[in-house]
């Protein structure tokens, strides 16, 4: 089968939604003929026409609250946000409205739009273009997650956030945009909400996202030679999340380690982490639950420092290390 | 079906008699809200309009049906004025599930998205960026319609605003943008707050055209918003009308009103723009006093009877609490 780029497979989800439905439309800066800041878009413009390829003003709140109205209306748009970091300036729109409107008006009315967002560190672009906030769209009712690791992945994820009736956050990470695997040529969907192995194992489980995926297999790699079979779980969408693969997976290992590249207070592995001590695999755990994530400061740019921020393949090898030396 | 006072062909004298009436339900409906807070029978808060009526009346008037309209947290009489019912808006206030939120929503987020009341809006200028999105819906759909999108002389000064200004203009958009400046964002004077004398004078800074009107003259609004609504479906793009007007009534519920006089409340409620459209109406003869009489009776029976009907409706089944957060 061809192989694609996962920035190839989220141009060519959107293209070919695009084809298929006249609603489906872009929105961004500098999506046009400048193909967006990381070339996501590049030649969209070309086919589509600036009609549908939008290229707007460095206006946040109107560009995402202009999404939610087109979409309220009839329209199923895609917003470019130039940087995840961005999103702060979108949030009113995003959580008092997109997320908000269809159950404040009593059922009434639906927001089907995707906002698509470039995440994560790694590339130099330091405090204000590094981060990674997906914990804080996951905590608000009414938005669904998504954040893809593999070409494979973003393609049909991508495809099913633009055809869901809900506002959908759908995360790319920088860092994976020019990472390959193969992906069929013809439209296809994975459902929000389903987990996938990318790994199996029975003496740990590692949940892993995004960037921290790629990671954790990679350590899974190392440790096998030590005889440490591991198994790496990638949520794929955070809400909702697939609790059931997670808890199975736990139940069978007894142990688990839960990385992300956010900042550990207040991210996403929290959840995961409880999310598992609450459930029927507490029984089964043999060490306790150990959180991997990002180092409370802002993300710094010297590269010696930005790298030491968030965790590296030998930090997961360690952790799953501690959770099997527990006794 | 003959032409009076020079107004758009649709203003009939039936509609003019309509008109006087509406104003009067939206008068009565929010004393009676505000009646039923002072003692208790209605939780939670709300902003009233009375005094605001010929605004909301006037600039709907100018629209056609399929027009759109978007609203704030003080959006009774917008709402009123787009077709709504009384008896569902008062038992959305009373939290029950015959309201047109189904009790969930409250008095800041009524919606009739089948009217094309794209809903009320809780966060000050939150609204605006909903407008445009709505507008561009229209434009990319050709769908005919015109939105118009009000808001408080408050949210003009909220970065929403001058952003979806900016949009909207480049984009050409059917959205005709109307400032009911009341004076008063919660306790903020505007006069203290924007340092130029109109808010309409700020259009100039996005490309379009800016008027100020009488918010006591029905007529006038009526014509001005009409020229600007016709204007902005030809394809000429948007316009921002300020409506000059005055909230006789505090910010919500519990407001001392200090930071303003006894005097300057009274010197606005004598230009109260319901007398002054029945003296209109009584001198061109399309009115006669009984007639008047007849129509202001008509008007609070009819909110007597969305009391009752509220009041003989069932609170939502907490089993319902969870249904359409998502669609």
């Amino acid at each position: 089968m061809r192989e694609l780029t996962y920035l190839e497979a989220v141009r060519e989800a959107m293209s070919q939604e695009m084809r298929e439905n006249n609603d489906v439309f872009l929105l961004g800066e500098d999506i046009g003929v400048y193909g967006g800041a990381f070339g996501v878009t590049r030649g969209m413009i070309e086919e589509f026409g600036p009609e549908r390829i939008r290229n707007t003003p460095i206006s946040e709140s109107a560009i995402t609250g202009g999404a939610v109205g087109a979409a309220l209306t009839g329209m199923r748009p895609i917003l470019e946000l130039q940087f995840s970091d961005f999103i702060t300036i979108a949030m009113d729109q995003l959580t008092n409205q997109a997320a908000k409107l269809r159950y404040m008006y009593g059922g009434k009315g639906s927001v089907p739009m995707v906002l698509r967002t470039p995440a994560g560190s790694g590339t130099g672009a330091a405090a204000q273009h590094s981060q990674s906030l997906e914990a804080w769209v996951a905590h608000i009712p009414g938005l669904k997650v998504v954040q893809p690791s593999t070409a494979y992945d973003a393609k049909g994820l991508l495809k099913a956030a633009i055809d869901d009736d809900n506002p959908v956050i759908f995360y790319e990470h920088k860092l994976l945009y020019k990472t390959k695997c193969e992906v069929p040529e013809e439209p296809y969907t994975i459902p929000i909400g389903k987990a996938d192995i990318k790994r199996s194992g029975g003496d740990v489980t590692i949940v892993a996202t995004a960037i921290m995926v790629h990671r954790a297999l990679e350590a899974a790699e190392k440790l096998v030679k030590e005889g440490i079979e591991v198994e790496v779980i990638d949520p794929r969408t955070l809400v909702p999340l697939d609790e059931e693969t997670i808890v199975e997976s736990v139940k069978k290992t007894g142990r688990v380690v839960v990385v992300h590249e956010a900042v550990k207070r207040g991210g996403y592995g929290g959840e995961i982490a409880s999310m598992i001590a609450e459930s029927e695999a507490f029984d089964f755990l043999d060490s306790p639950i150990k959180r991997l994530g990002g180092l409370p400061v802002p993300i710094p740019y010297n590269p010696k420092l930005e790298k030491a921020t968030v965790p590296q393949v030998d930090d997961i090898v360690e952790a799953v290390k501690e959770t099997i030396r527990f006794k | 079906m003959e032409k009076t006072f020079n107004l758009p062909s649709h203003i009939t004298t039936d509609k003019l008699k309509d008109l006087y009436k509406q104003m009067w339900l939206i008068r009565y409906f929010d004393e009676k809200v505000d009646q039923f807070f002072a003692k208790g029978l209605i939780h939670g808060t709300t902003h009233l309009c009375v005094g605001q009526e010929a605004s909301a009346a006037g600039a709907i008037a100018a629209l056609q049906d399929i027009d759109k309209i978007t609203s704030t947290h003080r959006g009774h009489g917008h709402c009123i004025a787009k077709g709504a019912r009384t008896d569902k808006m008062m038992a959305e206030l009373f939290g029950r599930v015959t309201g047109y939120c189904k009790g969930k929503g409250g008095s800041m987020h009524i919606a009739d998205l089948e009217k094309g009341n794209l809903g009320a809006n809780g966060i000050v200028g939150g609204g605006i960026p909903l407008a445009v999105g709505a507008a561009l819906t229209s434009k990319m759909k050709n769908e005919g319609y015109v939105v118009l999108c009000f808001f408080g002389d408050g949210a003009s000064n909220e970065g929403s605003f001058h952003e979806s200004l900016n949009l909207a203009s480049i984009w050409g958009l059917p959205v005709v943008f109307i400032c009911e400046n009341n004076q008063y964002g919660m306790s903020g004077a505007a006069k203290d707050m924007i340092n130029i004398p109109d808010i309409a004078d700020r259009a100039g800074s996005y490309g379009i055209k800016g008027e100020v009107v009488d918010g006591n003259d029905l007529v006038e609004i009526i014509n001005t918003v009409y020229d600007a609504v016709e204007d902005a479906r030809d394809g000429n793009g948007p316009a921002l009308i300020e409506v000059k007007t005055y909230r006789w009534k505090g910010h919500s519920k519990s407001d001392a009103k200090k930071y303003r006089t006894r005097e300057e409340e009274q010197e606005w409620r004598s230009k109260d723009g319901i007398k002054r459209f029945k003296e209109l109406l009584i001198e061109e003869r399309v009115l006669t006093e009984e007639l008047a009489e007849e129509l202001q009776q008509e008007a609070k029976q009819e909110i007597e009877d969305a009391v009752r009907f509220a009041e003989n409706s069932k609170e939502p089944s907490i089993d319902t609490l969870l249904e359409d957060v998502y669609a």
